[in-house]
């Protein structure tokens, strides 16, 4: 314990003014308390007309089939897919957080990860909607799982990178919920032995499973977590890899690259933590967290943006030297003329693909840009726009051109129900948020109270610099402790 | 499951734990168990909690998701319908790794997350006894069972000695039991009721 006296004067404080753990048991639990405020309901109000439409969107395909949506006989893949992608590399960003951020004992995490987290689950299941609607015959949709059927039985192809999907996608939602929600439990307990209200005792009592807080309970639920994030982090770089696989495993020219699997787990983190920069800024604000979430958090989540964005930038320019190195003359078509060439049908989409996440991001080198609430909340938005062009060019400029000239007329633009399905999907991710922050922590309370000691700025000023100690000095200070 | 009477000292502090904790194991008193708001580091040896072994299960989880999934294609591909794909060999083990390591990964983490709720006995409708209502907020609550042998009173003077801002005496039940927390209902009390009754 003697070395929690001194601290690194190099590291800003990551809880502002003067807190004990009282105070951020309350600061945290307040807005649960609290009835919502008029924003919170207008808020609220939009996302569940947004998935309402949604709803009627998904009811038009049902009803009449696929055919309700702009798809065509090249373009196999539109919209539906392009927002699938985008929603699973949103989630990635969570897991990034909350599990490989764990691993390297970054201690920022803690104010951001829950909510993170949360943003994972949400996001995961908007994804999830995109493959199972366009089945068309949703009804059937349980023919992707293994299981003995009455045809044979007729299995589902293990060699298909499709299925790889269902299983990748199906283990990171399980996965995130279970560490999510065994995060949760602590918190939850401190809203239940706090809570007046018969109601209010009576369902966090439910959702806290009992927790006591008893030493042995957090011995395990340490060693729960440290596990769940050793596990997580190799499962996020597979789920995006495996995404990554229902493109590159194919032969058409635009797809075909190995390049692929770092390139989307690159572009996953970077387009989650636009997100997540999203909904914390505003979050931080509604809620008054500015103290748990400080500008430090938005500046080093800035870093991470400013480095994911230029390692797609990297990946981006490699795939065009490749596609003029390897001399194929389909690729090098997909590539010169379908995406580069700024006349082209799809040309704009492209440059603008290149303008949002290439070139704007490099904006995060300079600090006082960082560190630009209203510049930062700017560039999550074009951000996640450039993602989502990212995949909207992946998709449709490789297949909208194919080996048949005689069907290259077709130009394709969504229908409304298609854009509904998308509206209604930023429906579903609201309505949950806005619920998750009404009725859960949405900070983990006692993992800031873990770190406040530490990294708290009252506490911060009573720790000697370790700048300034020998490491001999240290080195006996260790051991000292020991014996 | 039992009824027992404990002695209760709460702290305002992690810091004098470590210190409380060693006191008491040398005293000889009965530690049930210290309850905090959030995890320390080192509290668990200190008490003289052995390692918990949650990973090593996590292990064995994730050892039965790779062999049974493997072994569950293998003979699918292989055995039970053996299928063209363009001319592939039927046993593709490069193609199987996506699914038997997501397989892998869910199986360990499901297994750990029941083990976990199992040991600590976790729940919903799950109820026990909470020692301070505050020991999930801020304050660090020692609970030391009392045996025919102790002397309550000194066991109250001592945890005030050793920096206990609250010390008081408790009658509890050690186990859960079915329960909502909306309700002061207590596993004893009902019993109790049903033998005078």
């Amino acid at each position: 314990m003697a070395l929690l006296r001194y601290e690194s004067q190099v590291r800003p404080p990551l809880v502002d003014n003067d807190k004990n753990y009282h105070q951020v048991t309350e600061d945290i639990v307040r807005p649960i308390e609290a009835n919502p405020s008029r924003l919170w309901w207008v808020g609220f109000l939009i996302s569940l007309g947004l998935l309402g439409f949604g709803v009627f969107s998904i009811y038009r395909e049902v009803t009449y089939g696929v055919g309700q949506w702009n798809l065509n006989k090249t373009i196999g893949w539109g919209w539906d897919i392009t927002n699938f992608v985008w929603w699973v590399g949103i989630g990635h960003a969570g897991t990034l957080i909350s599990a490989i951020l764990l691993l390297f004992r970054q201690g920022w995490r803690t104010g951001v990860n829950r909510a993170a987290e949360a943003m994972t689950i949400f996001a995961v299941m908007c994804a999830g909607q995109f493959p199972i609607w366009h089945m068309g015959r949703v009804w059937m949709a349980f023919f992707v799982l293994p299981y003995a059927n009455t045809r044979g039985p007729l299995w589902v192809n293990f060699n298909s990178p499709l299925l790889w999907d269902v299983f990748a996608i199906s283990t990171y939602f399980t996965v995130s919920l279970l560490f999510w929600y065994s995060g949760l439990i602590p918190d939850l307990a401190t809203v239940r032995d706090r809570a007046k209200l018969k109601w209010r005792k009576y369902m966090y009592g439910l959702l806290s499973f009992g927790w006591t807080g008893s030493t042995k309970h957090w011995q395990r639920h340490e060693s729960l977590s440290l596990v769940l994030a050793g596990m997580s982090t190799p499962l996020v770089l597979s789920v995006h890899t495996v995404v990554s696989f229902d493109f590159a495993t194919s032969v058409v020219p635009g797809w075909h690259t190995t390049i692929f699997p770092p390139y989307f787990v690159a572009g996953a983190i970077f387009s989650g933590f636009a997100m997540v920069q999203t909904l914390l800024l505003v979050s931080r604000k509604v809620l008054s967290l500015e103290e748990y979430i400080t500008i430090e958090h938005i500046e080093v989540m800035n870093k991470v943006i400013v480095l994911t964005g230029s390692i797609v930038g990297v990946a981006y320019l490699t795939e065009l030297f490749i596609s003029w190195y390897g001399q194929n003359p389909n690729e090098g078509w997909a590539f010169a003329q379908n995406r580069l060439n700024i006349f082209s049908p799809y040309g704009w989409a492209y440059w603008l693909m290149m303008g949002c996440n290439v070139i704007s991001p490099q904006i995060f080198w300079f600090r006082k840009l960082r560190r630009n609430l209203v510049v930062t909340f700017f560039m999550s938005v074009i951000v996640n726009i450039g993602m989502w062009f990212e995949r909207f060019v992946i998709i449709v400029t490789s297949i909208y051109r194919d080996y048949l000239p005689s069907s290259w007329s077709t130009y394709y633009a969504p229908s409304i129900w298609e854009i509904g399905f998308y509206m209604g999907t930023f429906g579903l991710f609201f309505t949950c948020y806005f619920l998750f922050s009404k009725f859960f922590p949405v900070i983990a309370v006692a993992e800031i109270k873990h770190i406040l000691k530490r990294s708290g700025e009252n506490y911060k000023k009573g720790h000697a610099n370790v700048e300034k100690e020998s490491a001999d000095h240290l080195y006996h200070e260790i051991h000292s402790d020991h014996h | 499951m039992a009824v027992k009477k404990f002695v209760v000292g709460c702290f305002d502090e992690e810091g004098p734990l470590f210190d409380a904790v060693k006191k008491v194991r040398k005293s000889g008193y009965k530690l049930h168990d210290v309850y905090t708001p959030f995890p320390i580091h080192g509290l668990d040896q200190a008490m003289g909690l052995r390692d918990t072994s949650i990973h090593t299960a996590g292990f064995l989880y994730a050892l039965f998701g790779t062999t049974s999934m493997l072994s569950f294609m293998t003979w699918v591909f292989t055995v039970d319908w053996p299928f063209n794909v363009g001319g592939k060999p039927h046993f593709a083990l490069p193609a199987w790794i996506p699914i038997t390591f997501e397989f892998t990964v869910l199986c360990s983490c499901v297994g750990m997350v029941i083990t976990f709720m199992y040991l600590c006995q976790l729940a919903p409708f799950v109820k026990k006894h909470h020692f301070h209502l505050r020991s999930t907020d801020d304050l660090f609550v020692m609970v030391i069972e009392c045996t025919p042998k102790t002397n309550e009173s000194e066991v109250s003077s001592f945890l005030t000695s050793i920096g206990a801002k609250e010390v008081n005496t408790q009658m509890a039940e050690t186990g859960w039991w079915l329960g909502r927390y909306d309700r002061e209902q207590k596993l004893f009390e009902g019993q109790s009721e049903t033998v005078s009754a």
